[in-house]
């Protein structure tokens, strides 16, 4: 039911990330014509045949599915894309690459949908899954280097990603906040003399090595939320 | 009714242009994040609603006119979502009212926040409870402990109402570049910048002036 997610599980079911991630724009050809679809959502255009459009997942999924067009996958959807991700992804050991904010789910549903109209399937839908795995795993010996601090920088992590970590990851901000808290005074001017900051302000100097780290090895502007741009 | 840009509904420049949608899909988040209840979005409501029963109008007229049945159901689906993003937000709203119950009515700043009809259900859910406290188990109790908001007569606040965990942690996206003091007055003043589009770990009291103002969102 709406709105009653248990929130010691994760705060999003999967469903609700997925219902987020449904809003994304994806670019369909389709094969007909049809008129304006004047949606609360928005105004998407005529659609003609032959000329590509940009829609929501969610009604270029509907309409996929009812054979009316066909998809052009993303950019970043490419085997070449991938892989170069992939190695990056296995070299740095704490740093995350780039991708699209809702990945996961993006690929998901082009997977289940639109088999036919990503070129090597099966390739780019191995190296997703590679790529799932190398990132989780990072998160999870990441998880285990935490030190308490107030704010913890997490670059390029995908919605899904965030939504599985964040129970745990909550839990131990806070206790460790919580201990943390009495021996602030103390503490924190020793800190502060130890360790210079750095010009780009990390948060304090006692933490997660791993996650807040800024410099990526692979220079690349972190894409959250919107798909690169053709 | 205002639309999208072409370019994603997740374009920050065109915020001026979002639709309601994308507005009620922010402040469904930012609510569902937050430990607190947040203010209410009247309007948004409003709009919604009229948006909503204006849709739902015209789906009918489709259906009595033949229209394409294609179209119709993609409409339909789009009400969907939308109704989904509404129920959803009240509900999130009405769970908070009912853990905080007492913090609610106590505190002005958060009844502020409550809508009208939210004012009226907090204040008779709290009047039932207190009754039944009262009935089951209050009047049994010895005298000096029989108040619903105060553990005994001895204690000075109101320490039986719990009130929510503004130091809980929660994962936040920042909309423009924004400096925010770590810690309260008078600790030593460290600074957390976050550029446009950083995620971060943060305590919920630290960003709770920017949520409000729209600079940061909750994830």
């Amino acid at each position: 039911m709406a709105g009653q997610t248990d929130p010691h599980i994760s705060l999003f079911s999967p469903q609700e990330v997925e219902f987020m991630a449904e809003d994304e724009m994806v670019e369909i050809v389709p094969n007909m014509n049809m008129e304006p679809l004047n949606f609360i959502s928005g105004d998407f255009g005529r659609f003609l045949p032959q000329i590509p459009t940009q829609v929501p997942l969610w009604l270029a999924v509907a309409l996929k599915r009812r054979g009316k067009c066909t998809f052009r996958p993303p950019e970043w959807l490419s085997v070449d894309n991938l892989t170069q991700v992939l190695e990056a992804e296995r070299e740095s050991q704490s740093t995350f690459q780039a991708l699209p904010f809702s990945y996961v789910e993006i690929a998901r549903l082009l997977f289940d949908h639109a088999r036919d109209d990503i070129p090597d399937m099966y390739m780019v839908r191995s190296l997703v899954e590679d790529i799932r795995d190398v990132r989780l795993h990072k998160l999870e010996t990441n998880l285990g280097s935490f030190q308490g601090t107030s704010a913890v920088k997490i670059s390029n992590v995908s919605a899904m990603e965030v939504n599985l970590v964040r129970p745990f990851v909550r839990r131990a901000l806070e206790a460790f906040y919580k201990h943390d808290k009495p021996e602030a005074d103390v503490d924190r001017d020793t800190r502060s003399s130890r360790q210079p900051r750095e010009a780009n302000n990390e948060p304090r100097e006692l933490q997660c090595p791993c996650l807040s780290e800024k410099k990526s090895q692979v220079s690349s502007v972190p894409i959250f939320v919107e798909l690169p741009e053709k | 009714m205002t639309s999208n840009s072409d370019l994603g509904s997740a374009d920050f420049e065109t915020l001026a242009s979002t639709s309601d949608v994308e507005l009620l899909k922010r402040a469904w988040r930012n609510e569902k994040a937050a430990p607190e209840i947040l203010q209410y979005e009247g309007a948004l409501v409003e709009r919604a609603k009229g948006q909503i029963e204006l849709v739902e109008e015209n789906i009918e007229d489709y259906v009595n006119n033949g229209v394409d049945p294609l179209v119709v159901s993609l409409y339909q689906m789009d009400l969907d979502r939308t109704q989904f993003l509404l129920r959803s937000y009240l509900r999130v709203r009405l769970l908070k009212i009912e853990k905080f119950m007492f913090h609610n009515l106590k505190s002005e700043e958060a009844e502020s926040r409550l809508s009208e009809q939210e004012k009226v259900f907090a204040k008779s859910c709290a009047d039932d409870l207190a009754k039944h406290f009262e009935k089951c188990v209050l009047s049994k109790l010895p005298e000096n402990y029989q108040s619903v908001l105060k553990q005994s007569l001895i204690s000075e606040a109101d320490d039986m109402v719990p009130q929510p965990h503004l130091d809980t942690f929660v994962v936040c996206r920042s909309n423009n570049f924004v400096s925010l003091n770590l810690y309260e007055e008078g600790e030593s003043p460290e600074t957390v910048e976050m550029e446009r589009g950083d995620l971060y770990f943060i305590r919920y009291k630290i960003v709770k002036g920017a949520i409000e103002s729209g600079k940061i969102d909750l994830i």
